[in-house]
């Protein structure tokens, strides 16, 4: 009897033996997750109530509420970086500071959730153990998404919740939570699709993360455009926008969002069963029998296994450069806002124009994501030692000290490349519509390698943390990198404490372009990343591999 | 002879772990050294010593007439190394691991990577990613083979080749002996030990149990005899060179020593054969005739009480 209804209730949720599994998966997803999953969430939630809090201090009257969405409708480069404002209630501004970053925080879970438990078991071989088992073929598809997806839906019940208890409006904060949980979903369809389509853990996450980048791309181009529109309603960042919380939501766009999650869930199923465990369906190419004459130090290893991410990152600053710097073109003529709104731009970002202030903005945000160029590729030096490859390298007769070195002058030229390709391309954008190139590259490549220290300094924490304390350097590295990402672009508009905004190496850079040149805190910063990055090199020749 | 590994009384702990617990190793140069002992005791530890990946507690790891730790990089242009659990670069092709590997020893020799990409029957064009873990095994076999260094250190490095791999192997191994080189070639397989080596060394829990040229470990040479009889034998009890007897009925079991070999069979045959199975004995049947027990240096004897997982103890400190 027992048996027979054991039987029943596990068909019936694990359907034709297809899904059997789906549970333990799950439970197994869980608790290797229960830690990640909880900073995440917390992260996620943790923003939107700051920016609450916030906002409910700074903007009391209706006429300073009224001032700032003014602004905000008046100048493009607010629209590109955070999206339009839908009305000057507090929780449209709410929205409009803070809305778009946490959306993108929400994919970005999804997208890792989401590879970590498929592409990245599978490559790893764990699922073949799995497989093995009397578990269904899509099970582990199934235990991500639907992890994944309860995830993204408890940081937006918390959201709601949050939104709630600070006495907003009901329907609004249900929809900002609900939206907020469909860009998660969204972006954990697009990465089930993607880890069906290569056999690379690695490559799948860059193509996951490349098309959240390309929708964060497209609205920033469609949204301050209005005869560009289309472009933002092409992006799925663009819907999570244009579902207006706090002005009338537009439910039949959070139905499409779901749709659309639904859709690509669909997809990487239907995909999956036309498959074999641990291939992928654009086939592997077949690699060279010999290898390129240049091949023969630890530094052209390092190029070899990285030149193709590297030019994915370069594309990407680019494209993202030139539109950005293109887009700061319609904000010198929007001078009609309030003193006190243009108090706070300048607190922002600098203090010589609002173009300038844009600039600078547009310039910390590319030093922040150059830095995790940087962190990811030190973080390298870690994977290989835990997966024996460094063992390879080093019985060799390869110093510790080269090695190592190889992987940081990968991360410490990359930041300053890309950097330098931020300031050219945002050039040419601006200066091909101001008419002006010459002048505006040489600028604004000024003002952009004058970011580079600082994302230096964060490598080098990296760095540090890989010969200190290797055994955590994934979690803090990270964490180092979002807390100062985070104080960098949230901290100045939210009035935190001057010294907590020191921690974060970019709050000493000289606001350029249009600020004042020193080089004393370029100089100091570059102090402190050659130190941190010595002093992990040396702990490192010392200490045991592990 | 000079001696190419030198380890006295090497000692290593992870946590409270004691890894290594006095251990003792040395290689002579231009022998095939058997490294033998059971998972867990110790031998990847001290080839890691030995590549100054890790640094011992206490007690000396000499190689080449070098210092593991300070001088790993000269010490390792003079030796190759293959790992027992080998892991590539995913999106690296085989050829381009064993180009990569030689070169940075300084080079590798072109014909000798050919012959054995041959032998070895390697695709050198697949990805790493979609190797198993014997063509793994083979590559990193390959580029070690390649580079003509003086000392080869193998770390159970037939763990995943089928026997037809295996033999190609040891024909390699072969031919480094007739080159003059050294290898060291850590394994728990007692045969495969026994087809390559001139002398062993037998670790158990961090410490050496034994060690000498095969010939005079008697006692690994004995073979394990099992055999049904038409009637039941007369008069094995009193033959010398016999071991761990038991006769029940007509089937007979029994440990031999090769001298005792002839004249066991010829009492067997007297008593007519129905079956017959004679092996060498393994690596556990080993351990757990002559190191069970509390790990006191020498074989405790076979009516040792056995006391398997034993740890350790944990050891005064060593510093």
């Amino acid at each position: 009897m027992s048996a027979v209804a054991l039987g029943g209730e596990r068909t019936a949720w694990g359907g034709p033996h297809l899904l059997a599994g789906t549970r333990e998966l799950a439970g197994l997803a869980l608790r290797r997750d229960r830690i990640f999953l909880v900073i995440w969430l917390y992260a996620l939630v943790g923003t939107m109530a700051a920016t609450t809090y916030d906002y409910r201090h700074l903007f009391v009257s209706a006429a300073q509420r009224a001032s700032l969405a003014h602004s905000i409708q008046t100048n493009p480069s607010f629209v590109t970086l955070s999206g339009p404002v839908y009305g000057d209630s507090l929780g449209a501004l709410i929205i409009w500071k803070a809305g778009l970053f946490v959306a993108v925080g929400a994919a970005l879970l999804g997208i890792f959730a989401v590879i970590r438990h498929t592409r990245a078991d599978e490559e790893a071989g764990r699922l073949e153990l799995v497989g093995a088992t009397a578990v269904g073929r899509y099970a582990a598809l199934a235990a991500a998404l639907a992890v994944t997806a309860a995830a993204c839906l408890v940081a937006g019940l918390l959201i709601a919740v949050v939104q709630l208890l600070f006495g907003l409006p009901a329907a609004g904060s249900l929809a900002l939570g609900a939206v907020t949980a469909l860009a998660g979903w969204m972006f954990a369809g697009v990465a089930a699709v993607c880890a069906q389509l290569t056999e690379s853990a690695r490559t799948a996450r860059g193509m996951a993360s490349a098309v959240l980048g390309l929708a964060y791309l497209l609205r920033a181009a469609g949204d301050p455009a209005p005869r560009l529109s289309w472009l933002s309603w092409v992006s799925p960042l663009g819907w999570v926008e244009r579902a207006q919380p706090y002005a009338g939501p537009r439910w039949w766009l959070l139905a499409t969002c779901a749709a659309v999650a639904v859709l690509l869930a669909g997809a990487a199923a239907v995909l999956a069963g036309h498959r074999d465990l641990a291939a992928g369906l654009v086939p592997a190419r077949p690699g060279q029998v010999d290898a390129a004459g240049w091949l023969r130090s630890p530094l052209a290893l390092v190029w070899r296994l990285q030149r193709a991410g590297v030019a994915g990152w370069l594309a990407g600053f680019v494209v993202s450069a030139v539109v950005l710097g293109a887009a700061a073109k319609g904000i010198g003529a929007t001078l009609t806002s309030s003193p006190q709104v243009r108090a706070d731009i300048v607190r922002m970002g600098g203090h010589a124009g609002l173009v300038n202030a844009y600039l600078a903005i547009e310039f910390a945000l590319l030093s922040v994501l150059a830095a995790a160029f940087g962190v990811a590729a030190v973080l390298r030096l870690r994977s290989d030692e835990a997966e024996h490859r460094a063992e390879s390298m080093l019985a060799g007769p390869v110093s510790r000290m080269s090695w190592a070195a190889a992987e940081v002058v990968l991360a410490m030229s990359g930041i300053a490349v890309l950097m330098a390709v931020a300031g050219l391309g945002s050039g040419l954008g601006y200066g091909a519509r101001t008419g002006s190139v010459g002048a505006e590259v040489a600028r604004q490549l000024a003002a952009g390698l004058a970011q580079v220290p600082a994302a230096w300094v964060l490598a080098g924490v990296a760095v540090a943390l890989f010969g200190l304390a290797p055994r955590v350097i994934v979690p803090a590295a990270w964490t180092a990198l979002a807390v100062a990402g985070l104080l960098t672009l949230l901290g100045p508009s939210l009035r935190l404490p001057g010294w907590l905004l020191d921690l974060a190496p970019f709050t000493h850079e000289p606001r350029l372009p249009g600020g004042a040149f020193t080089a004393t805190p370029l100089i100091w910063l570059t102090v402190v990343a050659a130190g941190l990055t010595a002093a992990g090199l040396i702990a490192f020749r010392c200490r045991d591999l592990s | 002879m000079t001696a190419v590994i030198e380890v006295t009384g090497l000692r290593k702990a992870f946590g409270r772990t004691q890894a290594l617990d006095g251990l003792d190793l040395h290689v002579a140069a231009g022998e095939v050294h058997g490294f033998l002992g059971p998972n867990g005791a110790g031998k990847t530890t001290t080839i890691r010593v030995l590549l100054g990946l890790i640094r011992g507690d206490a007690g000396t790891a000499r190689l080449l007439d070098g210092d593991p730790w300070p001088e790993a990089v000269a010490l390792h242009r003079r030796l190759a190394y293959v790992p027992g659990d080998v892991t590539l670069w995913p999106n690296l092709s085989g050829g381009e691991v064993i180009d990569l590997l030689g070169r940075l020893h300084g080079g590798l020799d072109e014909k000798r990577k050919a012959v054995l990409v041959e032998k070895f029957e390697l695709d050198p064009a697949r990805k790493s990613r979609a190797y198993s873990k014997g063509n793994r095994q083979k590559v990193a076999l390959i580029a070690a083979l390649s580079t003509g260094a003086e000392l080869l250190i193998l770390d159970e490095p037939t763990a995943g080749l089928d026997p037809l791999m295996e033999a190609v192997f040891r024909e390699c191994v072969e031919e480094e002996r007739r080159a003059g080189r050294t290898v060291l070639l850590s394994s728990h397989i007692l045969s495969e030990v026994e087809a390559l080596c001139d002398r062993v060394t037998i670790i158990r829990a961090g410490r050496t149990v034994d060690s000498g040229a095969l010939a005079d470990l008697r006692h690994l040479s004995r073979t394990s005899v099992r055999a049904e009889l038409t009637q039941p034998p007369h008069r094995l009890e009193d033959l010398p060179g016999l071991h761990d007897l038991d006769i029940e009925g007509t089937r007979v079991s029994c440990q031999a020593d090769n001298s005792a070999l002839d004249e066991l069979l010829k009492r067997l045959t007297d008593a007519g054969v129905r079956s017959l199975v004679s092996q060498p004995p393994t690596l556990e049947e080993l351990f757990l005739r002559h190191y069970t027990g509390p790990p006191a240096g020498r074989p405790a004897g076979p009516a040792a009480p056995s006391e398997p997982g034993a740890p350790s103890e944990p050891g005064a400190p060593s510093k």
